[in-house]
């Protein structure tokens, strides 16, 4: 199949970007979306020009590196990440538009290739737990009930993407945020640190530049790990019970 | 935003059910309102209840205003190259018109105090100190119902989005049940109240209350 694609070009985060025109024969439907990215580079690399520059990892599914706009929709057609996504999605013929996450906390560093550190840096504000490493505890010492583990699961399930930001027409990271506070908040070992975190990790949120969540849903239908509203309402509840203790 | 919209829910309910005292005639209606006036009384002086409601209201609206407008701020700073391609997927019709639909329903009030309230318009040109006189007198006039019948629509869409994000944002829906719970209440106030507001000028307007 042919498909021709209309991908976001900036040469550096200083200078202005463009959308430019490509054209790519010979696609295998069988293809991911970024093994046809890499045929398209491919062509440019004997045409000598300049490779588009995107990210992408593990190629399957579970780091969170790659993620693009695909006409419009954040990680493309499919429920999934974009290297899970592959061309059977599309049609002979079609036109795609690619573009980079559009947040002014993720700038972008080359053409599709964005800056996730915000992510990372509401992390360091309290997503973990302090717990002094060394040899496994025994795992029945401390018991969690099934229903909390689940959720605690469903929401660990996040892989940091930030599709959430990208979809949101906010620009808010509350998905990703109430995720962290619920993987944490489920399990006993999140306790401690509960009303810290959560009142850290807002504050993170909000410098870094991220918009205020008004619950329009966009996030969890581009989420490619499918993590529910329920989070954020989550993190709206610990953020009341932890003022309401004085943080 | 989730606070100050739950008062502004709850004082639409009541005055909902007020206007729906048209129903029950002339001298109902008028005494309803004359009520409201003497409520309190002689605890409270005349009008007494009316301006503790008032100013209630004004400060809800005050802290309603600010919070949308950080939210706006903060919204429009967040992306300030947009998307040349953007679809909407998971979301409803009226949470994305929350911002100029309240626009549109902030510029309703000051139209809908200065017809009952501030000035008393009368498009009939008859009198204006009676109440029920008032409301017939006005939505005889088929575009002074048009009016309130397309800013019940947008109040209607207001709070469609409105009481289930009010909810969601006090932390009352962290299970996908509630969550369905809080979506539904969301279309009963919309569609109670919305509905509910448009009957009086709608049977004015068709000669049944006269």
């Amino acid at each position: 199949m042919k498909v021709t694609l209309k991908i976001w070009r900036q040469p550096d985060s200083a200078s202005q970007g463009a959308m430019h025109t490509y054209e790519v024969d010979q696609v295998s439907e069988d293809m991911s979306f970024l093994e046809m990215l890499d045929v398209l580079n491919e062509q440019l690399n004997t045409q000598g020009e300049d490779p588009v520059a995107f990210d992408s990892d593990c190629r399957e599914g579970i780091c969170g590196m790659c993620g693009l706009m695909i006409n419009g929709q954040a990680h493309g057609p499919e429920v999934t990440t974009t290297c899970q996504l592959h061309m059977r999605s599309f049609k002979d013929g079609d036109e795609i538009v690619v573009e980079p996450w559009r947040s002014d906390a993720f700038p972008v560093l080359k053409d599709l290739v964005v800056d996730r550190g915000a992510l990372d840096r509401m992390i360091q504000a309290g997503g973990f737990i302090s717990v002094n490493t060394g040899s496994a505890p025994e795992a029945h010492s401390v018991p969690v009930p099934r229903d909390d583990a689940v959720r605690a699961f469903n929401a660990a399930a996040c892989i940091g993407c930030g599709a959430c930001v990208a979809a949101c027409p906010n620009g808010s990271a509350s998905l990703f945020l109430g995720a962290k506070i619920t993987h944490l908040g489920e399990l006993p070992q999140g306790q401690p640190e509960r009303h810290s975190r959560v009142v850290d990790m807002v504050a993170q949120h909000d410098h870094e530049g991220f918009g205020g969540c008004t619950n329009i849903g966009e996030c969890t239908a581009a989420c490619p790990k499918e993590i529910p509203l329920d989070v954020i309402s989550q993190l709206n509840r610990d953020l009341r019970v932890a003022m309401a203790h004085g943080h | 935003m989730a606070v100050s919209g739950l008062l502004f829910i709850a004082f639409v309910l009541l005055h909902m059910y007020g206007n729906l005292k048209a129903f029950a005639g002339h001298d109902s209606y008028n005494t309803y309102a004359e009520h409201l006036r003497t409520f309190g009384e002689p605890i409270l002086p005349r009008e007494g209840l009316l301006w503790i409601l008032r100013l209630g209201l004004i400060a809800a609206l005050a802290l309603h205003l600010y919070s949308a407008l950080a939210l706006w701020h903060r919204s429009g700073k967040a992306r300030t190259s947009k998307y040349v391609v953007k679809k909407n997927l998971g979301s409803s019709f009226s949470s994305r018109t929350m911002r100029w639909g309240g626009v549109t329903l902030l510029l309703f009030v000051v139209w809908h105090l200065i017809h009952f309230t501030i000035v008393k318009v009368n498009p009939d040109g008859g009198a204006t100190n009676d109440p029920y006189n008032l409301v017939v007198d006005s939505f005889q006039v088929w575009w002074m119902t048009i009016i309130y019948l397309v800013a019940m629509a947008a109040l209607g869409l207001h709070l469609h989005h409105g009481t289930w994000s009010s909810l969601q944002t006090l932390g009352w829906t962290s299970t996908a049940a509630a969550r369905t719970r809080a979506k539904i209440a969301g279309w009963v106030v919309a569609i109670v109240i919305a509905g509910g507001f448009s009957l009086v000028p709608l049977f004015v307007l068709f000669g049944v209350i006269d």
